[in-house]
């Protein structure tokens, strides 16, 4: 049985909490998240997985199981994109599908970093948020 | 008359009022107070469409607009007035000479020469319409420094090339093209040329009419004027046999049901209202540039600052992938990538620094697949920025590196 979503939220936000108001800590964090993704298969960087609108590569790839868990696989030729997806997939991997629907993605608020990662094109937050959301319906 | 950069800082209060360091300036520039006041003035007690009005009100608008159509053409200088057509921007103006050269120009089997540097506003007016008429577009590679490859270009030339279209300086490199000796080939094969000068314009002197061009373009808001003004500069001996199909009120003498006997250039190439407070604040900005030494003083100014640049980052070369690094001819804007480092990662770190740059592929992707690469990072400066901006953005640099390798 995996952790609940909020419970793995909270955990994050404490783990962020400890920065405080230093940026480069969290950023190193975000970074570091990235090297923590499990390694993609190359033939799953493709087009369908890539997601459109950023400015650097994010490929998400998501399979659901017989008891409607999803399971997800996600990488980026980027650093910062490739933690951020790894932050969000960390929150909704293995979780039921009614689970990851009901999910507000409010953990970028929380962590204090929305005035960096604000949702603008560049940065394909909202991007990769909705396409989590698409890969749950 | 000679100015310094410290009182010019003053009268841009977005610049002046933060501590951030803006080196965006070949996406935009700032605004001049002088600018700002001058839209707000025309706003406040100017206010009336332009031409045909017999009420003061309307003499007196049209007299500012036609105002700064008499500035523009005397700085590029051109030698009437009326070949300074304005639109909305220089994608704006590609758009209004393809169309015109497609309808009354250019046919089918034709060649349009453009180069592997150009931007995409210098690539798609052409091709949209290439495809649908059966004309061949040709690319002049670049030679290693990352200039236009001038012997390239030349033997690209047939009996059927009818147009030479190129930027006078790359936006994402800052490179600045031998475009004399392109226009000299150009003119010996009497093919008509159209240099892209939205990067050159703001920053070094041009003249049209001594260069012998016969089409140019360039923006307003890269040389401290509003947004959503532009220029497309139409030699006088093109007046009588360009015409686009875009049309519409105040572009005509008379009007009947199934014809329409047109008005003379520019107006007829200016269908509608214009961006009559844009354009009175065209004006303000040139009569900025003018008051502070003229763009001989900014190209002065700029070149000094822009080298401490060049060796700033030149120091850093273990880290960091510079391109046309060693062309001599550039100005205002240097591309770079942090060595294995994607550019949206840089410039994410660079603007928590403080620092404004831009990243990407900067619509230039034939320039990209050329170098092939993603994108880079492009710092550009205008006439505001300082040695002591340079500095501080140069250590923001270093502990983006630290970060990021």
């Amino acid at each position: 049985m995996s952790t609940d979503i909020q419970d793995i939220e909270k955990e994050l936000i404490e783990e962020f909490d400890l920065y405080g108001e230093d940026w480069e800590g969290k950023y190193g964090y975000i970074i570091e998240l990235g090297k923590y993704l499990p390694k993609m298969d190359a033939s799953l960087k493709n087009d369908t997985t890539l997601i459109k609108g950023c400015q650097s590569n994010v490929w998400l790839y998501a399979t659901k199981d017989q008891n409607n868990i999803i399971h997800f696989t996600a990488d980026s030729d980027a650093l910062i994109p490739k933690g951020v997806i790894s932050l969000l997939v960390k929150i909704v991997n293995n979780q039921p599908v009614d689970k990851i629907k009901n999910y507000d993605f409010g953990i970028i608020n929380k962590i204090g970093l929305k005035e960096h990662l604000s949702p603008t094109r560049a940065n394909g937050l909202v991007s990769m948020i909705n396409k989590i959301k698409t890969l749950a319906n | 008359m000679s100015t310094n950069i410290k009182d010019i800082r003053k009268d841009f209060s977005f610049i002046a009022q933060s501590d951030k360091i803006y080196f965006d300036n070949a996406a935009t520039t700032q605004k001049p107070e002088n600018v700002i006041q001058a839209i707000a003035e025309y706003y406040r007690s100017q206010n009336a469409n332009i031409h045909r009005g017999v009420h003061s009100w309307s003499i007196k608008a049209t007299e500012l607009y036609e105002q700064t159509r008499e500035s523009v053409s005397k700085f590029i200088g051109a030698k009437y007035a009326s070949e300074i057509i304005f639109t909305s921007g220089t994608t704006d103006s590609i758009n209004l000479l393809a169309d015109g050269l497609f309808n009354s120009y250019l046919q089918k089997d034709d060649e349009i020469i453009l180069s592997v540097l150009e931007h995409h506003s210098n690539i798609l007016p052409w091709q949209t319409r290439a495809n649908k008429f059966g004309v061949k577009l040709k690319y002049a590679q670049l030679d290693k420094n990352l200039s236009i490859d001038v012997m390239h270009l030349q033997s690209l030339i047939t009996d059927n090339t009818k147009l030479i279209a190129i930027a006078h300086v790359s936006n994402t490199l800052g490179v600045i093209n031998p475009i004399q000796d392109i226009i000299q080939i150009a003119k010996k094969n009497n093919i008509p040329i159209f240099i892209d000068a939205a990067q050159s314009v703001p920053h070094i002197t041009i003249n049209a009419e001594e260069l012998n061009i016969d089409f140019l373009a360039f923006s307003a808001h890269k040389m401290y004027a509003p947004t959503g003004v532009g220029v497309l500069y139409l030699n006088k001996k093109w007046h009588d046999k360009f015409f686009p199909l875009k049309s519409g009120g105040g572009a005509i003498k008379d009007v009947d049901f199934y014809s329409t006997e047109f008005a003379d250039t520019p107006q007829r190439l200016e269908a509608g209202t214009p961006n009559i407070e844009g354009i009175i604040g065209f004006n303000a900005a040139l009569n900025y540039i003018q008051k502070n030494g003229g763009i001989e003083y900014f190209q002065t100014e700029e070149a000094e600052i822009y080298h401490h640049l060049l060796n700033k980052l030149t120091e850093l070369t273990d880290d960091l992938d510079i391109y046309a690094l060693h062309n001599p001819h550039k100005l205002s804007a240097i591309s770079f990538n942090i060595k294995n480092v994607h550019p949206f990662d840089t410039g994410t770190l660079l603007n928590q620094y403080g620092v404004a740059v831009r990243t990407g592929h900067h619509c230039t992707q034939l320039l990209m697949k050329h170098l092939n690469i993603q994108g880079t990072v492009r710092a550009s400066l205008g006439i505001y920025n300082t040695e002591s901006e340079i500095d501080r953005f140069i250590i923001a640099l270093k502990k983006t590196i630290k970060m990021l390798q």
